[in-house]
């Protein structure tokens, strides 16, 4: 059924469907009606889960590993300071190969105190094991919620879905909610085959010895990079069900393009609309959009750029000192091969400012006629 | 072999359970109190257990992966997260069917009174029906000695080497503040009031709170031989009474007639070895002042 959704109501209208267990969260600007909409659906009986409304945001995570670790299905919902309290959280539940999800929506990181998206507070969270899937459209968030679920089981990784504070979630969009039936045969009830059993006597996650924890670690790497795989399985059922197919990376017109912009989240749907522009001004330019962050889709890029083409990466986000996450990392993907295309960083809208199709544009022609910075990220402000 | 035509024995009635919950090879200190604070608890809470633990002596004691010195389940969790990680797993096995199941935080002081304590009074706030443990050895033990705010005042640590400045927090009250359904204080040197009082919160639904003092002869620096002695003497000489509070009323579960002087207690222990008379004099007002509201109270 069609309906009008905000992208904050995408995402627990998934949680509901997803028939989540047990939900733990606390509120925070721009993720409140997240949780808002989750205490509806439970007041009004048509979501059973369990919903904890813990005194933080470490709390919240830490509810999650302790229902995982019982075998139910999780999730919770934060934004910038509050994902960053989370931190050390997300590792121990990655650690602990429990298959949480959760949405982040982006919000930039103080001081100062800041309310508007960008995407520092999620791309920080890269060392933690969990596997981030960026979203473009309220569609997307609802649809990436349900993705999530069925990746995270099939790899006993934790997902979190991003999207943008503001731009998307407060912003309605029709989308289209399954049947509850259909999402059932996507998704399952969780069988978690390690889940606590008090009638056994189980130590978990107690004190382990270097070599069993290496061994750990490589067992997590290789499951993040079988996500690739997982997730290949998981977009071809889910078209199969409900019609819609996702990839880890989007390309859009990008096959004969000279110059791709590379965007992610809903930046990569305003890229969409400046490339069609560029288009019609006669310029062979296309658009690279990054779903997956983690796994990091390098095989995928690695096979769809061109060593011939301009790449203009641009990144809603900023390491201090060196690149934006997202250049940085493509950068790395293809340093290995023998031939590639040339690489340059734009850093734009951070703290919520505006990536407008216009600024867009000019960052595709500096770029496309030579004028970009090789080594050094540009730092582009819309003067409009 | 035995004869058939033995009579078969009668059981022996004991005052508290027989079953362990202890295996063998653990990996405590020796004398440890936090170790005889889980013998008892499990005696009194049965195997319908899990046990939820962040950084703490215990973290260690329950055994390296795959070890496991217990006969009940436990999960590790981090440092402050006790409170909130036992909440979780509370509802994720009510979700599978299984309300029977205890599930029981044990933590030390420094992540009950400390880095813990925000997770405790959201969980405790929230009356999750959990039931929290604090064994009290009142420093940093796990890590070496160092003071928390279960610490005593003038008790030597490795942080506090001139003698703690400030008086030991009164969680209990903190936690009463919070009007949770039961609360109470006990030590392995009464293991007939211990016992009790675990076997009690079992049948009690809600937020339970039990704190344990529990002697640690490397961070006390007492005799070895000594644990028991100490934790009779803490409730003897009045310095921790032992109590339980039911729906908001206070019981005293052992009176103390005739209060045994505080020296007694702080003399075998050389993390008080700098008290002047002065101090201790000091604390025995102290403890006399709080009994005269523990008489009135009970």
């Amino acid at each position: 059924m069609r309906k009008v959704l905000m992208g904050n109501h995408a995402a627990s209208v998934a949680v509901g469907l997803a028939r989540a267990d047990v939900v733990s969260a606390y509120p925070i600007t721009p993720q409140t009606q997240v949780i808002e909409l989750l205490d509806e659906l439970q007041t009004t009986g048509k979501w059973k889960g369990t919903f904890i409304r813990v005194e933080s945001e470490h709390s919240a995570m830490a509810a999650c590993l302790g229902a995982a670790t019982a075998g139910a299905r999780t999730f919770t919902a934060s934004s910038s300071q509050g994902l960053a309290y989370m931190h050390e959280m997300l590792h121990w539940v990655a650690g602990a190969r429990l298959p949480v999800v959760m949405v982040d929506i982006n919000r930039a990181l103080g001081a100062p105190w800041i309310l508007w998206t960008d995407q520092t507070d999620s791309l920080s969270q890269r060392d933690t094991g969990w596997m981030q899937f960026y979203c473009s459209s309220n569609q997307e968030i609802l649809d990436s919620v349900l993705m999530a679920y069925r990746v995270a089981e099939a790899t006993l990784l934790p997902a979190m879905v991003v999207y943008d504070g503001f731009t998307l979630s407060h912003t309605y969009e029709p989308v289209d909610v399954p049947e509850q039936k259909l999402v059932d045969k996507f998704l399952p009830p969780l069988k978690y085959e390690y889940a606590l059993d008090p009638k056994k006597a189980q130590a978990i996650s107690s004190l382990a010895l270097p070599k069993p924890f290496m061994r750990m670690r490589a067992k997590m790497d290789a499951d993040m990079h079988r996500a690739l795989d997982v997730f290949e399985e998981a977009a071809n059922e889910f078209e199969k069900i409900f019609g819609r197919r996702y990839r880890v990376i989007e390309p859009y017109q990008c096959d004969d393009a000279e110059t791709l912009l590379v965007t992610s989240g809903a930046v990569a749907s305003t890229a969409q609309a400046a490339i069609d522009e560029l288009r019609k001004e006669g310029h062979k330019a296309g658009n690279l959009k990054m779903r997956a962050f983690r796994p990091f889709p390098a095989a995928a890029l690695r096979k769809t750029l061109k060593p011939a083409q301009k790449v203009a990466v641009v990144d809603r986000n900023y390491s201090q000192g060196h690149h934006g996450i997202f250049c940085e990392e493509m950068k790395s993907a293809l340093y290995s091969l023998d031939e590639r295309p040339e690489i340059y960083g734009f850093i734009a809208g951070l703290g919520g400012g505006d990536i407008t199709i216009e600024l867009l544009k000019e960052i595709w022609h500096e770029t496309h006629e030579g004028r970009a910075d090789k080594t050094n990220p540009v730092w582009m402000e819309d003067a409009r | 072999m035995s004869s058939t035509k033995e009579k078969p024995k009668k059981p022996v009635k004991t005052s508290i359970p027989m079953e362990e919950g202890l295996r063998s090879g653990h990996l405590a200190c020796q004398g440890c109190g936090a170790m005889l604070a889980m013998r008892y608890a499990q005696k009194g809470l049965g195997r319908k257990t899990v046990f939820v633990t962040p950084a703490c002596c215990w973290t260690i004691l329950a055994g390296p992966a795959p070890k496991l010195s217990i006969e009940t389940s436990l999960l590790q969790c981090p440092f402050a997260t006790a409170a909130a990680t036992a909440s979780g797993v509370k509802a994720g096995l009510v979700s599978r069917g299984d309300t029977e199941t205890q599930v029981v935080v044990w933590a030390g002081d420094g992540g009950t009174y400390d880095i813990g304590i925000q997770a405790l009074s959201g969980a405790a706030d929230r009356n999750e029906d959990i039931i929290y443990v604090c064994y009290d050895n009142e420093a940093y033990m796990n890590t070496g000695i160092q003071r928390s705010g279960g610490t005593p005042m003038k008790a030597w640590t490795m942080t506090t080497q001139g003698g703690s400045q400030r008086p030991k927090k009164d969680l209990d009250k903190i936690m009463e503040a919070h009007s949770i359904p039961y609360q109470a204080t006990c030590t392995p040197g009464f293991p007939e009031d211990m016992v009790k009082k675990f076997q009690k919160v079992r049948g009690i639904k809600g937020f339970r709170f039990i704190r344990v003092l529990s002697p640690c002869p490397p961070g006390w620096k007492h005799d070895s031989g000594d644990t028991v002695a100490l934790s009779k003497l803490a409730v003897e000489t009045g310095a921790f009474p032992l109590y339980e509070i039911e729906d908001g009323k206070f019981k005293l579960t052992k009176k103390v007639s005739k209060r045994k002087p505080i020296n007694e207690y702080l003399k075998k222990q050389r993390r008080f070895r700098g008290l002047k008379d002065k101090d201790i004099e000091e604390m025995q007002q102290g403890i006399d002042a709080a009994w005269v509201e523990f008489e009135k109270r009970s």
